[in-house]
């Protein structure tokens, strides 16, 4: 049913021109059904973009090559799972989901606000409905998923590089976090449209803010460990412009978490938490147009188009309109007080955003300078993994430090002899651990040495919140330590969720540290029953394996694994050679050691006609921290996006006080 | 193809009726301006912030002291201010006469 398909998008672009022209009539003229038929339409646009996408996966699922989008991306012989996994695996399905989780948003937005911040909202709904509008026109007019013809015998496959099971939630993960940037922009927009400065638009979006800065970061998570996998080049993280376009906009989206809490507390900071808020929507719109344009060539970008003129010119749009509107309204956005000291905790948040957008402009400037280059001079530059490397060094290890820093300061300002009492048992114990690490030949990397100390700093300067508190908790209210430990985290679910999140990204710091500074490789021609040695290891090359998948021909050299004289089993690893995509992939073999945390992966990289294989293996120490790392992340951004009752009624009373005080 | 003529001819249908839903409750609404903040709305909405930020930070620094974060000195230098800060802001959202009155006035335009 493509003519349903199409209709449904056709309807979805005229409810989000609707949005946009009654809802800003609705705010100019102050009319209030007028306003609340605009919130309707961005509610209906949400039902239509879920009957054109339901179209579009029941094609999928029924192998319906007659729709073009299916026949390219699909085939008979492709697993289920990875046929609706198809829906983003093209540049159409994935600008359909964008438009689905935006109009998702923005309808549940408007449901969860509409009474709340009336005046706010009426303001939010035109720039939603202005940022749906663009996508459902590319969809109906640029790039329609329902394009049809004569259905041919069978389709030309899935890239084989997406049939993992990593790419059916990474893409969908990094979606959530992408388009859900579009909701603080829309809220911050909103309230400078509407003249409505004070902090609503921060208290409505502060969940959103946390849900899209999560999902964008296991997104992330995900696509590292799919490309640990998959991509079989022996990393997680290669700087490829399609990583940093996820990158930047997180980091962004970080910078602003954090910033935020100064405008909370000190009520600073107004002009550069809308900077920020405009800054991570636009990285994030940056980021689908260098996935979607085919502006790079790299595995992200299999499709070429013409979206690129549009997706381009709209992000002018969105940065121009942006900056002016927030030049239009500075004094309303002046700060009502001052920083009293360089060292405080707001002082540390402010060194901690200034390091967090030079290195997302330091990102952005590696991604658009070879693009620039080409653009101006017509040749090709590479900007290389040394040059993020140096600067993830020169910004990211200051970052780490000041973790550890900030949890210690006082808001306003601290005395040094408070500094002292609070920095002796962290920083003693960073110091002999740094010394440990130094006896144990940890020195071979002095960015990994420095890391690990600045871990150890952050981790007991958390451990010491963490106690101190209980203590003091336990102090006033008596209990068990259990009990006081619990009360301590529900009382302020986004400090201390705050410092679990802390603690995962030094677990991850820590990881990246251990398997890139101070990894072992090695490689090398077998024969059945030759030996390489990797590290503690020793390969011993047993047998060539090889069956017929579902979709592919699987052939696997099988590896005896042995370290100090002991046999761990065996390790696999070759590639696939897929049927009706005509490609193959590489499939690594991997060994982990939970207790250590280091991994053992192998490639073949070849396998020769005469059954010998070249292998690269290496000894990847600490990696799966970074796995770890991703869990408790999430379960600090739980803890952190927990509801608080307490919270809730400080809220109501606030916002109900201001009104009940001059009368109903 | 009959079939989803007809689905899609129901799902205009559908939004349209969702889009007119507020005039079709409310044909002839008495009021219908949007349920905006006044001027003296928006200044006591921004004095409770300050009182919230003030009261927070009050609270915080109190725990911060207990915990040990923060030392006696510092206490003592700080509390002083906030807590001036707070009483502040709670005299100045103390209900005066007239106020209402204004709000009224205000919001009627």
């Amino acid at each position: 049913m493509p003519e349903l398909g199409r209709a449904a998008l056709v309807a979805t672009l005229g409810l989000a021109l609707y949005a946009v022209v009654a809802g800003a009539l609705a705010a100019w003229t102050r009319r209030r059904r007028l306003a609340a038929s605009a919130q309707n339409a961005l509610i209906g646009a949400f039902a239509t973009t879920l009957v054109a996408s339901a179209v579009l996966v029941a094609a999928l699922v029924r192998n319906d090559f007659s729709f073009v989008y299916v026949a390219e991306h699909t085939s008979r012989e492709l697993p289920t799972g990875y046929t609706i996994s198809a829906f983003w695996g093209g540049q159409e399905g994935s600008l359909l989901l964008w438009l689905l989780i935006l109009t998702g948003y923005a309808a549940a937005a408007v449901l969860l606000n509409r009474r709340r911040t009336r005046d706010l909202i009426a303001w939010v709904v035109p720039v939603l409905g202005a940022v749906a509008l663009f996508f459902a026109f590319l969809l109906v007019v640029v790039a329609t998923p329902f394009a049809m013809q004569t259905a041919p015998a069978d389709g030309a496959g899935l890239n084989p590089s997406l049939q993992n099971p990593y790419m059916m939630a990474h893409p969908p993960m990094l979606y959530l976090g992408y388009v859900g940037l579009t909701v603080p922009f829309a809220f911050a927009m909103g309230a400078l449209l509407a003249r409505r400065t004070d902090e609503r638009w921060i208290v409505a979006t502060r969940r959103w803010t946390l849900v899209a800065w999560t999902a964008l970061g296991i997104g992330q998570l995900l696509g590292a460990h799919w490309a640990y996998e998959e991509v079989g080049w022996g990393g997680y993280y290669a700087w490829d412009p399609v990583e940093n376009a996820a990158l930047m906009p997180w980091l962004a989206a970080t910078a602003f978490l954090h910033s935020v809490m100064i405008q909370e507390k000190r009520g600073m900071l107004r002009v550069w938490n809308v900077l920020l808020v405009v800054l991570a929507f636009s990285l994030s719109l940056f980021g689908t147009f260098l996935t979607r344009s085919g502006v790079l060539s790299s595995i992200h970008s299999f499709t070429e188009s013409s979206i690129g003129p549009w997706f381009l010119g709209f992000i002018c749009i969105v940065v121009l309109g942006s900056l002016a509107l927030v030049f239009a309204r500075l004094p309303l956005l002046r700060a009502r007080t001052r920083l009293e000291s360089l060292v405080s905790r707001e002082a540390t948040f402010l060194y901690n955003n200034l390091l967090l957008v030079a290195l997302t402009l330091t990102i952005l400037w590696g991604v658009a300078y070879p693009l620039l280059h080409e653009a101006v001079l017509g040749d090709t530059r590479i900007v290389g993994a040394g040059y993020y490397n140096f600067f993830l060094r020169v910004f990211g290890l200051p970052l780490l430090l000041l973790m550890g820093i900030g949890p210690l300061v006082a808001w306003r300002r601290a005395s040094l002899r408070s500094l002292g009492a609070s920095f002796a048992l962290p920083a003693g114990l960073a110091l002999l651990i740094g010394a440990v690490l130094l006896a144990l030949g940890a020195g071979s990397s002095i960015p990994g040495l420095i890391a690990y100390t600045f871990s150890a700093f952050v981790l007991g300067s958390i451990a010491l919140e963490f106690v101190r508190g209980t203590r003091a908790r336990r102090a006033l209210s008596g209990g068990s330590w259990p009990a006081a430990f619990s009360a301590l985290v529900a009382r302020n679910r986004r400090r201390y969720g705050g410092y679990v999140v802390h603690a995962a990204i030094v677990m991850l710091a820590i990881g990246i540290a251990g398997s890139s500074a101070y990894d072992t490789v090695s490689e090398g021609k077998l024969v059945r029953g030759q030996t390489l040695a990797v590290g503690d290891y020793r390969l011993t090359y047993r047998a060539l394996d090889e069956r017929e998948a579902a979709n592919a021909t699987e052939i696997r050299a099988v590896l005896d694994v042995e370290r100090g004289g002991k046999a761990l089993g065996t390790v696999a690893a070759g590639k696939n050679a897929y049927t009706a995509e005509r490609q193959v992939s590489n499939e690594v073999g991997i060994r982990s050691d939970l207790v250590t945390g280091e991994d053992l992966f192998v490639i073949a990289e070849q396998v020769n006609a005469d059954g010998s294989v070249y292998v690269r293996a290496f000894v990847k120490p600490l990696v799966n921290m970074i796995w770890l790392a991703g869990l408790i992340f999430v379960l600090g951004a739980l803890i952190t996006l927990w509801p608080d009752a307490r919270e809730q009624r400080r809220l109501a009373v606030r916002y109900g006080d201001a009104r009940a005080r001059v009368g109903p | 193809m009959t079939l989803a003529l007809i689905l899609g001819a129901l799902l205009a249908a559908g939004c349209v009726v969702l889009v007119a839903l507020p005039y079709l409750r409310e044909p002839a609404a008495e009021r219908d301006a949007l349920d905006d903040r006044g001027e003296l709305e928006q200044r006591q909405l921004a004095l409770a912030e300050v009182r919230d930020r003030a009261l927070g930070a009050l609270k915080e620094l109190e725990f911060d002291h207990r915990t040990g974060k923060v030392s006696d000195e510092d206490y003592r230098a700080l509390v002083g201010p906030l807590r001036r800060e707070a009483a502040d802001a709670l005299r100045a959202l103390e209900p005066r006469a007239g106020t209402s009155a204004r709000v009224k006035a205000e919001r009627q335009g």
